[in-house]
């Protein structure tokens, strides 16, 4: 039985485009030739909406942009419009929002392992890793009362300062996740199915992904050492010790070891900034009206699913007169069609899964 | 007592035939409410526990909702095979049942029943040639879809239950060696004579049709027919109410009968464990059919089990594993068993 090309439709409706992905797909039998990712179902004009709000205003609505990593979206805007109006962050505040961000890195990587299993047919693996991210969103929710829209970053600092019993929560979670984790990896790393599906399957390379702007633990896994937290730091990350994990193989197995060493140096870095949090103020005064000299500033942070940044024009007035966000998931999306040519379409569903895409972030 | 041996030859067989077409039915039931309850057990959770007694009702109350939802025939479909293709799965699965013996045979008042419908020369191969009656149905389904989902789900679909025909027969042949007969309650009754079990004579001939089993009914990790994240639901994407519903029970009625398959030909069927050890006797107090159900209760078990743990094959592994691993290996199997049986 041999088909001609044919022409598929995957998504917007399907189980394992991640929300509402199309996908216009050319197969012969079932090896893809051609791959159109087709975006804007889940639009919502959040940049050109962000021009008619207020600096503090725009804050929550970044929650909605990667729905999986909310303070990390919270802590890029912020650290912009901060940069912009020069304004320095009590160190507290800073070490804070490291650890928030850190904790949500966890939970978006583990709901990444999650679905990517599940993509491949291994769906107990999303419910251990959920139950894991359940915990940290417990956190979140006795930290600031939201779980997945947190909000957990301001202008200025961070809404409360960290107290015992969510100190306490954090440090259950650095001690079970150890052992969480370790179940999940003995259900896949050795797993000969998981191996077959994953080894040399979305293959890339370094070149390629550095010229079609990969970022994150995906371009890390073609064997580029380039993370923000280290190379550029903020928020005083270049206060912790921390590897960063580099894979040479470029394939969905690489991007899948890499996020679990992250994991792993997450929480190294959650430790040392519990150890050497220090009283002090968690944020400074601001304004309620914040009006912003004109200028403009990019800044740029290492959020779960790469290179988050954000470009901030001001023209003296309350509100800003352009922001233009460059997402990771927009962009790691563009690798797509080359990391699947010529693999199988069963192949496809797990690269795209690697990728790690939020349409909340491409669309926005 | 003519009278009463007439009425017992009218009444007995269709008592027989209505309790054969009802057990699938029951068993399937039981298999869907498992298989819930157990796979969340699995993943930490607990899975449907609201309708009745520990949820047992739940899959009645899915039956009901399926029964009442619109029957959708997209307008491009083959009406006619579009409508055939249920029938014929559901159909070939119940109708291989005739042929399980579910249990020896016993008397009523000097009238012996058995507890099987037909005992035919040739009942193992009747079985395999209609449950893979199924596989039609499965492609019919598809292809008259006509969407593009349900085809690549049919086209696997055949692709992997013929290749997967060809080690389950070998490996079926080697017990016919040893049993000297196709008829299952013959095999059984030989398990019964030899006071031993073919699996424990034959481990490799059990563990390829177990696998190939599995692969048979599209469970996983072989389910790629209907790989939910890549295939959406395969051939039944487009079914809807009911008919959704025959392929669903059917797939588990199949279940049912590639574990009875398992136990009849490899674990001696309703014959209790131990037969040599004089201690354990008692437990031939039991009846056969509850020995019968306990062992392929433990085989729907290893279903769920094994479809908890594991990833999903890629397509070409999957026919890698038939024709590299599992053919070659039945076949060396079959001539070391000839060979053996030959010799000795």
């Amino acid at each position: 039985m041999a088909f001609k090309e044919i022409e598929l439709n995957m998504g917007p409706q399907h189980p394992s485009t991640h929300g509402v992905l199309r996908l216009k797909l050319s197969v012969d039998n079932e090896v893809v030739l051609a791959i159109e990712p087709v975006i804007g179902y889940l639009h919502r004009g959040m940049e050109k909406l962000w021009e008619s709000l207020t600096y503090r205003q725009i804050v929550p609505l970044t929650d909605r942009l990667d729905y999986l990593a909310a303070v990390s979206n919270n802590l890029a805007y912020v650290l912009a419009v901060e940069k912009l109006m020069g304004l320095e962050v009590p160190p507290r505040a800073r070490y804070i929002r490291v650890i928030l961000a850190e904790l949500q890195r966890l939970a978006s990587h583990l709901a990444w392992v999650g679905f990517m299993a599940n993509d491949i047919g291994a769906m107990t693996v999303l419910l251990y890793s959920f139950e894991d991210r359940e915990d940290i969103l417990d956190i979140f929710e006795a930290y600031v009362g939201a779980r997945l829209t947190v909000h957990g970053v301001r202008i200025g600092g961070v809404p409360f300062d960290l107290d015992e019993q969510v100190i306490g929560m954090i440090r259950r979670v650095l001690d079970e996740t150890p052992k969480k984790v370790a179940d999940i990896e003995k259900l896949l790393n050795d797993n000969r199915i998981w191996l077959h599906r994953t080894r040399g399957v979305g293959v890339i390379s370094a070149a390629d992904a550095l010229g079609l702007g990969l970022t994150g633990p995906a371009l890390r896994a073609t064997g580029v050492a380039w993370d923000i937290r280290r190379d550029l730091p903020y928020s005083s990350y270049e206060d912790f010790e921390f590897d960063v994990p580099v894979r040479p193989g470029g394939d969905v197995y690489d991007r899948y070891l890499v996020r679990m060493e992250e994991i792993r140096q997450s929480l190294r870095i959650v430790r040392q900034a519990l150890g050497r949090l220090r009283p002090g103020e968690h944020r400074v005064k601001v304004p309620r009206v914040l009006k912003i000299p004109a200028g403009e500033v990019f800044h740029t942070i290492e959020a779960p699913k790469g290179e988050l940044g954000f470009y901030i024009r001001s023209n003296g007035t309350d509100k800003p007169e352009r922001v233009k966000m460059k997402s990771p998931s927009f962009i790691n999306l563009q690798s797509l069609e080359r990391m699947s040519k010529g693999y199988l379409f069963s192949d496809v569903v797990g690269i795209l899964g690697s990728l790690d895409i939020v349409l909340g972030e491409i669309d926005k | 007592m003519t009278a009463l041996t007439l009425l017992f030859d009218l009444v007995i067989p269709a008592l027989k035939i209505a309790a054969i077409i009802l057990y699938p039915l029951v068993m399937v039931i039981v298999m869907i409410w498992m298989e819930r309850r157990v796979v969340a057990f699995i993943q930490g959770r607990l899975g449907p526990n609201r309708v009745g007694f520990q949820g047992v009702l739940q899959p009645v109350a899915d039956a009901m909702k399926l029964f009442f939802k619109e029957d959708i025939i997209p307008r491009q479909a083959d009406r006619l095979l579009f409508n055939l293709s249920p029938v014929l799965v559901m159909v070939s699965s119940l109708l291989a049942f005739a042929f399980i013996p579910l249990g020896g045979s016993f008397e009523i008042k000097g009238y012996a029943i058995d507890m099987w419908i037909a005992a035919s020369p040739v009942g193992l191969l009747l079985v395999l040639g209609l449950s893979s009656i199924g596989v039609f149905g499965i492609v019919f389904g598809g292809w008259a879809s006509n969407s593009k989902y349900p085809l690549m789900g049919a086209l696997r679909s055949v692709v992997q239950i013929l290749s997967y025909e060809i080690p389950l027969g070998l490996t079926v042949l080697t017990v016919v060696f040893f049993s000297r007969s196709m008829d299952l309650v013959a095999i059984v009754n030989h398990q019964k004579d030899a006071r031993v079990w073919f699996g424990f004579l034959l481990p490799v001939s059990f563990i390829v049709f177990w696998i190939s089993g599995i692969a048979e009914t599209n469970r996983a990790p072989f389910d790629l027919p209907e790989a939910e994240s890549e295939l959406v639901a395969g051939y039944h994407t487009e079914y809807s109410g009911m008919k959704f519903a025959f392929f669903y029970i059917a797939e588990y009625a199949h279940m049912v009968l590639v574990s009875s398959l398992v136990v009849i030909l490899f674990f001696g069927g309703w014959l209790p464990p131990f037969p040599n050890v004089k201690a354990l006797a008692f437990l031939g107090g039991l009846p056969g059919f509850a020995w019968y159900l306990i062992k392929i209760m433990f085989f729907l078990y290893l279903y769920i089990w094994i479809r908890g743990t594991l990833p999903r094959y890629r397509f070409d592994a999957l026919i890698k594993l038939v024709w590299k691993w599992l053919v070659p290996l039945a076949l060396l199997n079959f001539v070391i068993v000839a060979l053996a049986w030959y010799l000795l």
